[in-house]
């Protein structure tokens, strides 16, 4: 049994819009702990993405707890939310989000530099990251030098450097080909398997969330199920 | 988050873009420029009236003759001679007085070989290098005891000489002066322009008795046309005015009630009016350059801002892998203050290097100093800070799942 890493109870989000108070989450209770690999499916406007955020710290919620390693977050400002970020979490997106304008190596050091990592040791753990997601020979090709897996790859150095307790994946397989996300995808179950990282993904593919352990499906702002999943088998 | 990585980012950014940086900091390198090269141009002028003032000598009166009325009709001043020779020794005694020179001028022509040259004459006593500032090139002065004795001696300035001896050496020569042969036993120092734009060097100097007796005669012999009385310090100009005046009155015999024979000016103050103007002068081109230094801060928060825009996307990814407001804010001050401060330095060699051209083409007094180069920077630095502090603001308060949504 694990400990829980992430505890949560009763979150809920509301969006404010013209037509009033829209919850985009609606009571949310979810426990997951450290080395789980969890896949969050859900049809769009099911509040999976606003839960991510959430998860990730990049949002608060409007009610409920959520603690992360014990700590609450969920009434932190924005620049503690910041700091829980940049010593505990790694982002990978659907769109890769690497800065154009630098080298991979520099894209995978992003994360050290506001972590006030000196300059010698990021070059350091990035290229050791690099070398880790097999791209150790294109540390200094720019994004747009690289094929869709290849950026996706540095996405997930880069998510990776600052050895985070979690790591959240948004539809990171979403605009890779069929090959590429095999290959992406078993990269993250090795690194799952292997290192004990802690990984939520969401994903609207069956075979894509099938490499995770635990399948957690939402619906309408709500849990609708929570099962054990394939576990990267395939 | 440590400030040279802030600023490694910031560089970095600017350098994705370098075109419109360096049009950015066009903006800038003009502002400085412009500023630089006004105060240097307004800086020159102040520097040509200053020296033209201290040429006229410091602290100094110049007290006319006259102003006196006959009959009921009056006569301007310097038209009836009743000023002496004791008068000026007189005030030359009174402790307020540093030095005090009569003057009888005129002008006369100078012969030597076969130059001749026409100038003006200047009888005075030794007390006049004093009140001038005016020292010697070579050779002496005459004394006192030449002044008594009406000795045929004469101190030449620059131009004279270069018209009546070329390049040879004057001292010791003989140059006839309207016909009579006068020793030249000292040569002046070149002084300029004066304020009014006559050569100051064109002068020539003999004994105020030589003057009188000799060389010009006189209607009225020992007086003199004017004196130039020099005070011991600035504070002391309106005491020595007012023992002057005393002085002046009771010598002259003039009952209370009656008005003065005599008119003291203060020169000194003229020369402060032109030096206030020059002073002024100054500080209106330097607010004209001003001006678009305040344009080229705009610029800079303008493309700021567009680049805020552009670049949401990249701040919600700097967000979201740790980035607080606060490194927002400093990275993109910095690239503002990175522009201002470059622009700046170029703006102010741009500045120097044209002052420069200026001075060399136009030959036109002008004077870099090191406080409008210091001043401009500091100014530009101070602009990119405040025009860069609201763009700077704009994309630190941006929410990161918003900024990481933008397309």
């Amino acid at each position: 049994m694990t400990a829980p890493l992430i505890r949560i109870e009763d979150l809920h989000k509301d969006y404010v819009t013209g037509a009033g108070r829209v919850p985009a989450l609606d009571g949310i209770d979810l426990e997951i702990g450290a080395g789980e690999f969890v896949a969050i499916m859900g049809p769009s406007g099911s509040g999976k993405s606003t839960f991510m955020n959430i998860l990730g710290c990049l949002d608060s919620p409007t009610r409920g707890r959520y603690l992360f390693a014990g700590e609450d977050v969920a009434g932190l400002d924005a620049d503690r939310l910041a700091a829980v970020r940049s010593g505990a979490i790694g982002f990978v997106f659907q769109g890769f989000n690497l800065l154009a304008r630098m080298d991979a190596l520099d894209n995978v050091a992003l994360p050290l530099v506001y972590a006030g990592v000196a300059r010698a040791s990021r070059r350091r753990r990035a290229a050791e990251l690099l070398e880790r997601v097999g791209l150790g020979r294109h540390a200094h090709h720019r994004p747009a030098q690289l094929s869709g897996g290849q950026q996706q790859r540095v996405a997930i150095a880069r998510a990776l450097v600052n050895a985070p307790r979690l790591v959240l994946a948004d539809e990171p397989t979403g605009n890779l080909d069929t090959h590429t996300s095999v290959e992406i995808m078993r990269i993250f179950a090795e690194l799952n398997r292997e290192q004990g990282l802690t990984l939520v993904l969401v994903t609207h593919e069956a075979d894509i969330a099938g490499y995770a352990r635990r399948l957690v499906r939402f619906r309408d702002g709500r849990i609708a199920g929570d099962e054990v999943a394939g576990g990267g088998a395939p | 988050m440590k400030l040279d990585d802030l600023a490694g980012e910031a560089w970095r950014a600017l350098g994705a873009n370098r075109l419109r940086s360096a049009l950015t900091m066009l903006g800038m390198v003009i502002g400085v420029g412009a500023v630089v090269l006004m105060l240097a141009i307004g800086a020159g002028a102040q520097y040509m009236v200053n020296r033209a003032i201290a040429s006229m000598g410091t602290n100094l009166f110049i007290v006319l003759s006259g102003a006196s009325t006959s009959g009921g009709l009056r006569f301007g001043a310097g038209t009836t001679p009743t000023l002496t020779l004791d008068d000026a020794e007189a005030i030359g005694e009174l402790p307020t007085v540093a030095a005090v020179a009569p003057i009888a001028p005129g002008t006369a022509q100078f012969v030597y070989g076969a130059s001749n040259w026409s100038t003006l004459v200047r009888g005075t006593t030794p007390g006049y290098l004093k009140v001038r500032d005016w020292p010697l090139a070579e050779g002496r002065m005459f004394t006192r005891a030449e002044v008594r004795s009406s000795a045929r001696v004469v101190i030449l300035g620059q131009t004279v000489i270069e018209n009546l001896f070329g390049g040879a050496d004057p001292l010791g020569r003989v140059v006839r002066i309207n016909s009579s042969p006068y020793t030249v036993i000292g040569t002046l120092a070149p002084k300029g322009q004066s304020l009014d734009g006559r050569d100051q060097d064109d002068v020539a100097i003999i004994p105020v008795t030589t003057a009188q007796r000799q060389l010009f005669g006189s209607r009225f012999p020992g007086t003199v046309r004017y004196l130039l009385v020099q005070a011991r310090s600035p504070k002391l100009m309106q005491r020595a005015r007012r023992q002057m005046e005393a002085l002046l009155r009771q010598r002259h015999r003039i009952p209370a009630g009656q008005p003065d024979d005599f008119t003291i000016r203060n020169l000194t103050a003229l020369a402060q009016t032109a030096s206030r103007t020059a002073r002024v002068l100054s500080i209106m081109l330097g607010a004209i350059a001003s001006i678009s230094l305040l344009v080229g801060g705009i610029g800079i928060m303008n493309i700021m801002l567009v680049s805020v825009t552009e670049r949401t996307r990249e701040i919600g990814i700097r967000m979201a892998v740790g980035a607080r407001s606060r490194d927002v804010l400093l990275q993109f001050l910095l690239e503002a203050v990175i522009l201002s401060i470059l622009g700046s330095l170029v703006g102010a060699a741009l500045g120097v290097g044209i002052a420069w051209l200026v001075s060399e083409l136009v030959a036109m007094t002008v004077v870099v100093t090191l406080w409008s180069i210091v001043l401009a920077v500091v100014v530009a630095a101070a602009i990119g800070i405040f025009f860069g502090w609201y763009p700077a603001r704009r994309a630190a308060r941006l929410r990161p799942i918003e900024a990481l949504r933008y397309e």
